[in-house]
């Protein structure tokens, strides 16, 4: 009933992520595209469709970002799209990826996303602006980190959650990100330096932030004929998901991300998944803020709603926990180039399977594993399950 | 990162590296500019507010009271049937005390914003406002607050023709 095809990742490419590369997009594109073939033991001529996922124009000031970015992502002369949603991009590309693989029109997917937010300056923050309805809310002054602050209040507000609990992420997942060699923001912090960081918009400090970064990624997917050829341990796309909500954030209720349950419920009745938590080994949730981590746990039905922040006190998403949860760093630890960062999630999965993490390895020889990214105007949830 | 690669491609560049010119770059600032017409069901809602009033649309089929209004309800995926005017007090959903400006400035005032669900609108059918005359403090979820608007003559049909949001107790003749 899905695709017809079983589709693999046979090889991932990854850049440094920070605030500024002098590397142009297309030429990270280039980078992360190239690691991947290379890591695939395959050649450009090799890849039959490309798909790149990148976020908003607005950050490079290109227009038509997706054909500027084309030749360096691989896709000259090739059947090429651009796919774009938001925050959720970067796990939304490899699902489009698979599906040109699972359709069957394609044996295999070069599936490359970039971004490059220091282009515009002196902060990105102001092209987000342009994301809010110009008549209802552009006129109050919005500022992205509002809508943020809004629905983490609330989360923390419905079920009573301190920010010394939220505050633990942004400690694990800094300190994740020193075992990872492209990290941005990698650091042993404490709960009391999240806590006396600056106040942003309350109850966001400056520590619950992920940076603004540059940097790409980049997968190659390939049918399950071809994987055989070119590798002893693929690692298969079992489950997709993705849904989206509507642009008016203020008329539903924060506290909970049904839009993310509906793509992750997506992606578990394709993997035949039944029970989440005991069934997925390991997790990249979405974590630009470090509160998205336990909302997005809860949305992805890991546990149950107001749960998370109990199980990260009690260690269980540490990486040698019993459910380990962004053990690359993730958004807050490694950076967030909007749909590299998503992307990185799931090489970081790919990594984690095949047991190539080195010092980020999480123990138990992990067979099932899940990313997932967020976005638009908290509307979107885009979620992978890949097996080995 | 796979420990089987050993490099990975990026060069960084700090700030001052553009500001100052030590690498090659090219500047430029975008001079376009917007004028979005507010739409069929948001002219009238922009009206409405020039006369101090709050409107929202019905769904005879979901029920749903729905502000902002909406020529067509996104759940039944068919016309709305009605206009009704909703109360221009609410209840605080949600809320954040910002030290941010739009482009990331800092401010020294800070400026409180929040999700307002309106009296008379369906359940978390609320809309983003600016609290006032309140003390970052003093803000509660589930507090009551009502419109401060513009004087008529100031209006001009915007969202900002209400000034802010103030709590109801202080609200005495």
């Amino acid at each position: 009933m899905f695709g017809k095809k079983r589709v693999a990742i046979v090889g991932a490419g990854l850049t440094l992520f920070r605030r500024r590369l002098k590397e142009t997009g297309k030429e990270l594109s280039y980078e992360a595209a190239k690691m991947a073939l290379d890591a695939a033991g395959m050649e450009l001529r090799d890849m039959k469709s490309v798909v790149m996922g990148t976020a908003p124009d607005a950050f490079d000031g290109v227009h038509m970002k997706g054909e500027y970015l084309a030749d360096g992502a691989g896709a000259y002369h090739k059947p090429y799209t651009r796919v774009f949603v938001g925050g959720g991009t970067g796990v939304f590309t490899p699902l489009a990826g698979w599906w040109h693989v699972a359709s069957g029109q394609f044996d295999t997917c070069l599936v490359v996303a970039e971004e490059k937010m220091s282009s515009c300056y002196p902060h990105p923050q102001y092209a987000f602006t342009t994301i809010f309805d110009p008549i209802l809310e552009r006129p109050l002054g919005m500022n992205l980190i509002w809508i943020f602050a809004l629905e983490m209040h609330r989360y923390m507000h419905k079920h009573n959650i301190k920010k010394e609990q939220i505050a633990l992420v942004s400690v694990k997942n800094k300190r994740n990100a020193l075992d990872h060699p492209c990290a941005q923001l990698a650091a042993n912090i404490t709960v009391e330096d999240v806590l006396s960081s600056e106040i942003m918009a309350w109850p966001v400090q400056r520590l619950d932030v992920s940076p603004t970064s540059d940097g790409a990624a980049a997968l190659v997917l390939a049918s399950e004929d071809v994987a055989k050829e070119v590798t002893d341990n693929p690692v298969w796309i079992d489950g997709v998901g993705w849904c989206i909500d509507s642009t008016l954030w203020t008329n539903r209720d924060l506290y909970y991300p049904d839009y993310v349950e509906c793509a992750a419920r997506m992606a578990y009745k394709m993997a035949g998944i039944k029970n989440p938590p005991k069934e997925i080994d390991v997790a990249e949730p979405y974590d630009p803020f470090d509160y998205k981590e336990l909302h997005h746990m809860e949305g992805l039905l890991l546990c149950k709603k107001g749960e998370a922040p109990k199980l990260t006190a009690e260690g269980v998403t540490q990486r040698d926990g019993d459910l380990p949860i962004n053990p690359s760093g993730g958004l807050l630890g490694v950076g967030n180039p909007i749909a590299a960062a998503g992307l990185m999630k799931v090489c970081e999965i790919f990594w984690q399977l095949r047991g190539e993490a080195g010092k980020r390895q999480i123990p138990g020889d992990p067979r099932t594993g899940l990313a997932q990214a967020w976005g638009d105007l908290m509307q979107y949830g885009s979620v992978i399950v890949l097996r080995r | 990162m796979s420990e089987k690669i050993k490099h990975y491609s990026g060069e960084a560049l700090k700030s001052a590296d553009i500001e100052e010119g030590r690498v090659p770059t090219e500047k430029c600032r975008p001079k376009a500019k917007f004028a979005w017409s507010a739409g069929m069901a948001m002219s009238r809602f922009l009206e409405e507010l020039k006369n101090g009033k709050i409107i929202a649309t019905t769904c005879n089929k979901c029920k749903r009271i729905m502000v902002p209004p909406r020529i067509y309800c996104e759940n039944c995926f068919k016309p709305t049937d009605g206009w009704t005017y909703v109360k221009d007090i609410g209840t605080i959903n949600t809320y954040s005390v910002s030290y941010l400006a739009a482009d990331a400035t800092r401010l020294k005032e800070p400026i409180i914003v929040a999700i307002i669900d309106l009296d008379g609108a369906s359940e978390s059918m609320g809309i983003i406002h600016k609290l006032g005359e309140i003390d970052p403090k003093e803000v509660k979820f589930g507090m009551k607050v009502k419109a401060v608007w513009k004087p008529p003559e100031e209006r001009v049909g915007a969202i900002t023709d209400i000034k802010y949001f103030k709590p109801i107790k202080e609200e005495k003749p």
